[in-house]
């Protein structure tokens, strides 16, 4: 039985399961690098810009640094990234979308602040913040998080403004009850599954901002083994050694494939009003 | 209409000083002293007291940022710590390429989107469909940066079709300027590309299913015309909602854009200030990029009420 409802999920769910799949791998690769990977910091000067081959799987960087290896650690900060920034935003962007929509004395001000911060380009403000702040991967996922959560702030707020009238969050409040479990114990149940979606696109995006900074030489400090950083490290030699700028290249396109189809699996599974309008 | 328009107009006032607000004070919510953190670790006591004086820190919060918010009002964003020259000229001298690559942009990414757009919901469930979804999930995941160096890496490097890097001014001539601007603007509109044909796609299908696309191509109406004048026009609003919403993605992207291929726009002017701790020079560009996100948005929305006449302007 277990057996044909699994089956039955992968049938109905695919893009479900094919990024989930291809998370969980790219997450084992994380996790277990120092058993699969080398030294992502070793350095051979003898062995710069070498091909593919038995010894460097994907060729060394300018440096003589194996590729391969600093690859699969790139996988930790990007991942670290996007899973923080998206419990950072949710965390705090939904506090304040609660607050938004319930109390409209607060609702007014909110809201024009978070207008204010979607009008910064998010890039901008992160490297603005990392100017100021220093670059490390602590100041990093803060200047991401930050512009996510107007994102947050406004779907939680969309639905709190869209139950609050409901009969059964009237007959909570005509009972007496207080407002800090009315909004925990009523209201917030119905912002889960919008949220559960909204955090994996914030994750893809964390994901790919965090490698912009790292790229433009404004996010995580150069020594980490990161696919930005690997990138910008290597973008004079394109034409010699294109595996030092393709390899993490692609493994970030992949993540964040893998993230953003397991967002649209999720959408349509627990949003199905959504779902039919995308 | 004009009262809406006007009302909209207001609206732009609370937008902007909440950018005002929190780009003055990010300076200032760093610990320790401003001053010293854009003078940098090795700066000399000198140094850290002429920013100091030079950005005004010396005086009360409050005379600062109305002082800085007048400055801005008037045009006035300060001047680079680095070269000593005014942020606005420098914006001013910058704007070129990043507006043509703006702008071709969003000229290559709205009509391919539209038409594969078009095309997936006119074929809903076809091999086409697929692609087109396939596409715009692939094309939302992979970075500008990506993007960009594949394609320089075939077209520029290896079939040596166009140019690696770099721009050229609309005065040199028409070619060369568009020239140079293909690859730049097919890379960082990728992504708009995936975004813009989702919601056509998604907005299509609801119009086509409605009863008087039925009735018109029952009564004959060919194709092409039904597609456009028909289901198009009143698919238009949640389009041109998303394209306003990129323009966001847009102008973080243009940042990025620029350092791949060279271009000496506004985003190189702030990358190169990261490095020099140019802090006038970042603040000034963004709240620039910031107005320029509330006016366009601004325009689209007073678009709205001429697309679709049944919004109301309450």
């Amino acid at each position: 039985m277990v057996h044909a409802n699994a089956a039955d999920f992968i049938r109905r769910h695919p893009t479900i399961v094919a990024g989930a799949g291809l998370l969980f791998l790219i997450a084992l690769a994380a996790i277990f690098a120092p058993l699969i990977a080398g030294d992502p910091l070793a350095f051979e000067p003898i062995n710069r810009l070498r091909g593919p081959s038995a010894d460097f799987w994907l060729g060394t960087d300018s440096l003589g640094r194996d590729v391969y290896s600093r690859m699969v650690y790139g996988a930790r900060i990007s991942l670290l990234v996007g899973l923080t920034v998206a419990i950072i935003a949710v965390l705090s962007g939904s506090i304040v979308g609660l607050l938004a929509g319930y109390f409209e004395r607060v609702d007014a001000v909110v809201m024009r602040l978070m207008d204010g911060i979607m009008a910064i380009p998010s890039i901008l403000l992160a490297i603005a913040l990392v100017a100021l702040l220093g670059a490390s991967v602590k100041v990093v996922i803060i200047a991401i998080a930050i512009p996510e959560i107007p994102r947050v702030t406004r779907l939680v707020r969309a639905v709190v403004l869209s139950v609050r009238g409901l009969p059964f969050v009237e007959a909570a409040r005509s009972n007496g009850t207080r407002v800090a479990k009315l909004l925990r114990r009523h209201i917030l149940p119905s912002t889960i599954a919008p949220l559960i979606v909204q955090a994996t696109y914030i994750c893809a995006s964390a994901i790919l901002t965090e490698a912009g900074l790292s790229f433009l030489g404004a996010g995580t400090p150069p020594e980490f083994p990161t696919w930005g950083n690997m990138i910008a490290s290597s973008r004079l030699y394109l034409q010699l050694a294109p595996w030092t700028i393709f390899a993490p290249g692609i493994c970030l396109a992949l993540v964040v494939l893998a993230v953003n189809l397991l967002g649209d699996g999720l959408r349509d599974r627990l949003d199905p009003r959504i779902a039919r309008r995308m | 209409m004009l009262s809406y328009i006007a009302r909209r107009l207001l609206g732009v006032i609370p937008v902007m000083l909440v950018v005002g607000i929190f780009v003055f004070s990010l300076l200032h919510l760093a610990p320790g002293d401003p001053a010293a953190i854009i003078a940098g670790d090795n700066a000399t006591e000198a140094n850290v007291a002429r920013i100091r004086a030079s950005l005004g820190l010396d005086r009360p919060l409050l005379e600062q940022f109305a002082s800085w918010g007048w400055a801005t009002l008037r045009g006035d964003l300060g001047v680079s710590m680095f070269s000593n020259i005014a942020v606005t000229t420098l914006v001013q001298q910058r704007v070129g390429p990043t507006v043509s690559l703006a702008l071709a942009t969003m000229l290559v990414a709205i009509s391919i989107a539209i038409t594969l757009g078009i095309l997936a919901a006119w074929k809903a469930g076809s091999l086409l469909d697929r692609a087109v979804m396939g596409l715009a999930v692939t094309g939302f995941s992979v970075p500008v940066f990506v993007v960009g160096y594949i394609l320089v890496y075939f077209l520029a490097l290896q079939w040596r079709l166009l140019p690696v890097q770099g721009y050229m001014p609309l005065s040199e001539g028409l070619w060369p300027w568009l020239r140079h601007l293909i690859l730049p603007s097919f890379a960082l509109g990728l992504a708009y590309v995936a975004l813009i044909a989702r919601i056509t796609r998604a907005s299509m299908l609801e119009v086509l299913a409605e009863d008087y696309i039925r009735t018109a191509s029952a009564k004959g109406v060919a194709t092409m015309p039904m597609l456009l004048r028909h289901a198009l026009k009143n698919a238009a609003v949640p389009i041109i909602t998303v394209i306003g919403i990129g323009v966001a993605l847009l102008m973080s992207g243009v940042v990025i854009t620029e350092s791949v291929f060279n271009i000496p726009g506004v985003g190189r002017l702030v990358v190169d200030a990261i490095q020099r701790r140019d802090y006038p020079i970042i603040q000034g560009v963004m709240v620039v990029f910031a107005a320029v996100y509330v006016l366009i948005n601004l325009v689209i929305d007073i678009l709205y009420s001429f697309i679709d006449p049944r919004i109301r302007y309450s």
